[in-house]
């Protein structure tokens, strides 16, 4: 009970100290770019992210990979600035700059001195509309594409394995694709397709540019009107989003690679926060997440880490923030003496446990003291910031949910997080994955 | 989410403490003192938000084990068990105040992060956990013994990663006989044999006041950071400093190691001995390895090697300055019909930039990546908190952020050729390949 009181007081204090931080704004220019400025005076820097609404969720049949492929291209040059041209120039005023490809979104981003923001607005305007696209320059980066997922896939028996659980957990659903996309799809890729997907996509209406840091946040708005403003919009035909058919029974696959040590990853479709009718449930699976995983004093390092020590390791993710509904995984490794076969029993009896035991109070309290205390500690961080405004903006949720997100997950109650499990985490939605090293 | 330009090689992580001036920025002033212990303590106010960020660094890395792996696991378990509390009631005081700690040892240093909200009671909860978890560690036989099992999976783990193989396999090459030899995980063949013994001798020896520096970044006034400098150190022996390590021998002939491994692509490393983290070449070494493969994309091997020829997805090169000579290492990762091509690409280029140094407009473009990016580098609590580590671990004068611009633009082509000249003999370099495939 002493705890309770410590936590009480706790969010008290923080509460009041997390408003009085930043002020954010937003404005749509007349060609639909969405421009969001949130004004951080701590130090003259400055991040300046823009967020396209295209990813690997987004890609048809056959040419998974390519929205990471055009990443790559941006790089390439305009008819203004060459190859390479963008990062260097970036580099020689002292910033630094790079991108990053998802389920759903590609986003771009700038680190620099404030009084430089307008250099990265120049270049990030002009790569929106104006690239090259060469044939040769893609005929050498769909190498290096190639080399990255022998890098990060092909020769990474755990993440190897992740990708073969989302592709055998899914029957439509996009998910199902690696982000990086298919050996065979990048292939067989050309530069016609991706010239077709960036004219498609990359238009200021399917794009929200996000700046956090050292600035005014009119004067952005002007800069952004002068760099942006004169690129035009284009219609965006909506694509169909295929319906992931209910699953009827548990799946079991066994992956059978080199490797040194068994790995398991297990998953339940859940529901997406934009498909879910009901709010709350959504957040009721985050504060699940995070009783069995998040921390050293989370139920699975408590319980089968330390406890009964039948995991190395092992972790509970949700994403709550997706486009298309994902799946509540749980992913292990089991401790020297324990088989594959105890940690996903035991694994399933916490679910199990979660199903028939109200989770405690305390347990509550702590997770909702963790996510207080991580608002106030992402302040340090623009990038960081920038992300979730980023995030939440395309996802088509709103930047203001990053501010809400904490008193929605503190209102969840043990009945909530039980509902959710008893709804969610049952056999037949689950997909169970295992790693079989071999020599 | 796939980074596109996302640096593999330790070179980000081991220069983010290098940093350049800029006149504009605050360059924040450090308050040092000894406690009354004699440990060393640095601090710099940080009173925007209401975080507190101690680390306390020990000079209690592996150099300084007798057998591999004993420091690695020392440090591991400092929070399973300290003062009054078990490890569940140490996450649990931790983590319902919302705190973050973490610990952490390499081959120089072994450390306890701890990051706490300052308003009460967090702070003093997080202050008091942190003095007992540096001062009172339990190290207890089932907390050893549990962390041993793991660590052995752990080392499993590395070994089915092809670049974790190559990496230990080149500080090998490198260092022969030298304790910078040996990685800090350990081998499972010492990892099984250490003895509770062995950590708490190594405890007693190297986790003393004198042999540790406090750095402290946060919304405290220096009053209240010399008290939690001396609490934090309450309960350690005042001991001695430690004597400096062996001095690395410089290889004098070249070596090859092929080591077979089931894997799609070849892992490549390049390395002979570098430099201290107080060397007089220092700079030109810095900053010409800027230019030749320390700044991402934007260097002249990713320009060769991935951008003219689309060979690998990272490469790069770097110097690891520590205490004794640190290591010089290039990397790269290709499939296995391409390592001739690459290597030789990478030896050419490499050869060439000995000869001719940089040009008049790359060094210029890394003077004003360097110096212009300042502002960045210091511009959250996080960054701060690591270049306050580092300042004191190697004992930097309290002035090295004042005087780091100046000494960077001061850096000459001539002194760049020179001292790569002087110091990289490319006829001793040590190359490791894993992954060969049938050739």
């Amino acid at each position: 009970m002493r705890n309770n009181i410590i936590v009480n007081l706790f969010i008290g204090i923080t509460a009041a100290t997390s408003t009085v931080a930043s002020t954010t704004n937003e404005r749509t220019l007349d060609n639909g770019l969405k421009v969001i400025v949130r004004e951080d005076h701590r130090a003259p820097v400055v991040t300046s992210q823009i967020w396209y609404r295209i990813g690997a969720s987004y890609e048809p049949e056959g040419l998974t990979g390519i929205s990471h492929a055009l990443e790559h291209m941006m790089f390439k040059g305009t008819e203004k600035y060459g190859s390479g041209k963008f990062s260097e120039i970036i580099s020689a005023n002292g910033g630094d700059d790079n991108a990053f490809t998802g389920r759903d979104y590609t986003a771009y981003f700038q680190n620099l001195a404030s009084d430089r923001l307008a250099i990265a607005f120049e270049l990030e305007a002009d790569r929106m509309r104006n690239l090259v696209l060469p044939a040769a320059e893609f005929a050498k980066e769909i190498e290096v594409i190639k080399e990255e997922r022998r890098l990060r896939t092909d020769d990474n028996p755990n993440n190897f394995v992740t990708e073969q659980f989302y592709a055998n957990a899914y029957l439509l659903s996009p998910y199902r694709h690696p982000i990086i996309g298919w050996m065979n799809d990048l292939e067989f890729m050309t530069i016609d397709h991706v010239r077709a997907w960036y004219r498609q996509w990359y238009v200021p209406n399917n794009a929200t540019l996000v700046v956090v840091g050292d600035v005014d946040s009119t004067q952005v708005f002007a800069l952004a009107h002068r760099y942006f403003g004169t690129l035009k919009s284009e219609a965006i035909t909506k694509q169909r989003l295929p319906q992931e058919p209910s699953q009827m029974g548990m799946k079991r696959i066994k992956v059978q690679i080199p490797a040194q040590e068994p790995y398991l990853i297990m998953g339940y479709k859940t529901h997406a926060m934009n498909s879910s009718v009901i709010e709350w449930e959504p957040y009721a699976l985050e504060m699940l997440a995070s009783i069995l995983s998040n921390g050293a004093s989370s139920r699975f390092n408590r319980e089968l880490v330390r406890g009964n020590e039948i995991a190395a390791a092992a972790d509970a993710d949700y994403s709550i923030f997706t486009r298309v509904p994902d799946a509540f995984t749980l992913d292990g490794t089991p401790a020297k003496g324990h088989t594959i076969e105890e940690l996903e029993q035991s694994l399933r009896q916490q679910i199990e446990q979660i199903k028939t035991e109200f989770v405690s109070e305390a347990e509550l309290n702590r997770v909702r003291n963790m996510v207080v205390a991580s608002k106030i500690f992402e302040q340090d961080s623009l990038f960081y910031q920038a992300m979730q405004i980023g995030l939440l903006e395309t996802l088509g949720l709103g930047w203001q949910l990053a501010d809400q997100y904490v008193d929605k997950l503190s209102a969840v109650t043990a009945e909530q997080v039980q509902m959710v499990a008893r709804k969610y985490l049952v056999d037949t939605a689950l997909t169970v994955t295992i790693l079989d090293p071999q020599p | 989410m796939l980074f596109n330009k996302s640096l593999f090689f330790i070179s980000a992580a081991l220069f983010s403490w290098l940093f350049v001036i800029k006149g504009a920025i605050a360059i924040p002033k450090i308050e040092s003192w000894h406690t009354d212990s004699g440990a060393y303590a640095l601090f710099v106010p940080a009173p925007e938000l209401p975080i507190l960020d101690v680390q306390i660094t020990f000079n209690a890395g592996s150099a300084r084990e007798m057998r591999p792996g004993i420091a690695n696991l020392t440090n591991s378990l400092l929070t399973q068990g300290a003062g009054e509390w078990n490890a569940d009631q140490l996450a649990e005081r931790l983590e319902n105040i919302g705190a973050r700690l973490s610990v952490g040892s390499l081959r120089d240093m072994a450390w306890v992060t701890l990051r706490t909200l300052t308003t009460e009671p967090a702070k003093n909860v997080a202050v008091q956990t942190l003095t007992a978890i540096v001062g009172q560690p339990k190290f207890t036989i089932p907390d050893l013994e549990r962390l041993r099992k793991n660590t052995l999976v752990s080392i499993n783990q590395d070994e089915q990663n092809p670049g974790t193989v190559g990496n230990k396999a080149i500080f090998r090459a490198i260092y022969e006989n030298h304790p910078y030899a040996n990685d800090p995980s350990g081998t499972k063949e010492s990892v099984a044999t250490i003895s509770q013994t062995d950590v708490v001798e190594h405890y007693r020896r190297y986790y003393v006041a004198k042999n540790a520096v406090i750095a402290m970044v946060g919304a405290i006034d220096a009053k209240q950071a010399k008290q939690i400098a001396e609490q934090i150190t309450k309960y350690l022996m005042p001991g001695e400093l430690v004597s400096a390590l062996p001095k690395v021998m410089d290889l004098d002939k070249k070596y090859v190691e092929l080591i077979k491994f089931p894997a799609t692509q070849s892992h490549v490393f390049v390395g002979q001995i570098g430099i201290t983290r107080t060397d007089v070449d220092y700079f030109p070494l810095y900053v010409g390895n800027h230019i030749l493969g320390g700044n991402g994309l934007v260097s002249i091997l990713s320009n060769e090697i991935r951008e003219q020829r689309g060979l690998s997805y990272n490469v790069s090169s770097s110097f690891s300055p520590m205490q004794e000579r640190g290591p010089f290492i290039m990397g790269l990762q290709t499939k296995h019909n391409q390592v001739k091509q690459a290597l030789e690409v990478l030896m050419q280029t490499f050869r060439q930039f000995l000869q001719n140094g940089p040009s008049e407009e790359e060094l210029k473009n890394a003077k004003q990546n360097i110096t212009g990016g300042f502002p960045l580098r210091i511009s959250t609590n996080a960054k701060t908190l690591e270049y306050l580590a580092s300042i004191g671990f190697y004992r930097l004068p309290l002035d090295y952020l004042d005087t780091y611009c100046a000494k960077v633009d001061a850096v000459t082509i001539n002194q760049i050729r020179e001292t790569f000249q002087r110091r990289i003999i490319p006829e001793h370099f040590a190359t490791v390949i894993v992954g060969t495939g049938s050739n």
